[in-house]
């Protein structure tokens, strides 16, 4: 193995812990919310800085790299890739951190219709399944697995999309729980944001295995 | 029309096979790099470009390398008229045994041209593209041997472009060098590549990367790969390319 490759196989270890924790965060993100334990949720608060420290370091491992051992080819696109997957993925962690903060200041348990109603579960459930599957995808350099995320964003934002006429709707029924409509409101934003990175990302490791640049192409280009 | 093309050609030097089919078109004002392992056949090939091969016992040739469309090995062909068309710079500096001016218009003399003014001139503008005017104009003089390594290359680069050649041939003409020396030959192949077709043998990559604007990979005598220098070092094509480029080779 070659001093590089020694380096990559260090980046790809540092960033797959990473990507770990994100999921943890998300899944206990959405267990807090379920349970309104206020102890998971500030954990994940506490752990964010974790995430950005972890964030910190691949940056400048990246740049190293880059400096000292001038990648090419799939070397460089590695690099590349796994820098921008490390913005995707602390912008992730962001997410987890900001639905925890909703339910640390929640007064009371979520209600269940609400919860039921905005389709807030099987959105978050969506998401933290895609980031374990590009995860699956990044390390075994599998771009099918990659290409199914594309559709799966697009099954968010549909959610996404009727966010503002389910809440709505909610308030009229429960016109006293409106700081709690207004909490999961955001939260989905935030989950729809979090499938985006997921997507984000899925490009990043067919860029880096297949040297496709996917950004602002067609879904018919995309799914080919 | 292609500047340079070489067609199904092949080298022997008796039974050995050194280049095997090599298909290559090169256009003009650019720079293409050579690269590959030791013994992979580019510094044979490059030799082919201005016959420096043929005086090598057993050597044989087969296929066609034609210049502005004319068959080098043609022969009607003299070598030396081929060599002013081809000029080479080679990996260790080699000024001659004498004054910078001499060494300059060492070419032009043979050529029988005697004219002081006329030399001066050459001297003055072949110096000045070398970027070595300034660092030698008050010493013209003095023994080429007495100059820095840099300063040597880029001597023998002034040397090479004194006698006008179209085509410019360099054996790793920076590897013996400093880094800053390096920086400078490497500065001054972008700015000839405007008036020269310039082909470069290198084992950097970087600075294959850096200079030039084709770059052909050889194994094993085979030209492997040939493309935008962009695209073999982003995304090679070939397998062989990217382990070669990436240091996973063997």
């Amino acid at each position: 193995m070659t001093l590089l490759e020694v380096e990559l196989q260090k980046m790809k270890s540092e960033i797959i812990s990473m990507w770990d924790l994100v999921i943890s965060q998300l899944n206990k993100a959405q267990q807090s919310l379920v349970s309104f334990d206020k102890d998971i949720a500030l954990e994940v608060i506490a752990n964010e800085k974790r995430v950005n420290g972890m964030e910190l370091k691949i940056d400048r491992d990246g740049e190293s790299i880059i400096a000292l051992f001038n990648p090419v080819a799939i070397d460089l696109r590695f690099v590349l890739a796994m820098l921008k997957i490390n913005y995707n993925l602390e912008r992730t962690g962001d997410i987890a951190k900001g639905i925890a903060k909703c339910i640390v200041n929640s007064d009371q348990p979520f209600d269940e219709k609400l919860l039921h109603d905005t389709q807030i579960l099987i959105m978050f459930e969506e998401a933290t399944d895609m980031l374990e599957d590009v995860l699956e995808s990044f390390r075994n350099e599998d771009t099918k697995i990659a290409r199914t995320i594309f559709k799966r964003d697009k099954f968010l934002d549909e959610i996404n999309k009727k966010i503002d006429l389910n809440v709505a709707e909610y308030i009229r029924a429960n016109p006293t729980n409106i700081e709690q409509s207004l909490y999961i409101h955001s939260s989905i934003r935030k989950i729809e944001r979090a499938g985006d990175q997921a997507k984000n990302i899925a490009e990043e490791i067919i860029f880096y295995v297949e040297a496709k640049v996917l950004k602002h192409t067609s879904k018919k280009n995309i799914e080919e | 029309m292609a500047k340079l093309d070489a067609e199904k050609v092949n080298v022997y030097y008796g039974d050995h096979h050194i280049i095997k089919d090599v298909n290559l078109s090169i256009q003009e004002n650019t720079v293409t790099a050579f690269i590959g392992p030791s013994g992979c056949g580019k510094s044979t090939f490059l030799r082919l470009l201005n016959r420096m091969n043929d005086y090598i016992e057993n050597f044989k040739k087969t296929g066609d390398i034609l210049i502005d469309g004319g068959d080098i090995y043609d022969k009607k062909v003299r070598v030396e008229d081929l060599r002013k068309r081809v000029g080479m710079v080679f990996q260790k500096p080699n000024p001659f045994p004498k004054s910078i001016y001499e060494n300059v218009v060492y070419g032009l003399r043979i050529q029988g041209i005697k004219d002081k003014s006329k030399l001066d001139a050459v001297v003055e503008n072949s110096l000045k593209k070398v970027a070595l005017w300034g660092e030698v104009k008050d010493k013209l003089q003095q023994s080429a041997l007495a100059l820095s390594g840099g300063q040597q290359q880029r001597l023998c680069i002034a040397r090479t472009l004194a006698v006008e050649p179209t085509i410019i041939l360099m054996d790793e003409p920076a590897s013996a060098l400093d880094p800053i020396s390096s920086a400078k030959i490497e500065d001054l192949i972008s700015e000839l590549k405007e008036n020269f077709t310039i082909i470069i043998v290198t084992h950097n990559m970087q600075q294959a990367s850096r200079v030039s604007d084709k770059t052909a990979f050889f194994y094993l005598g085979e030209l492997v790969e040939f493309g935008d220098t962009d695209q073999i070092f982003t995304k090679p094509v070939k397998e062989l390319t990217q382990n070669y480029i990436t240091g996973r080779f063997g």
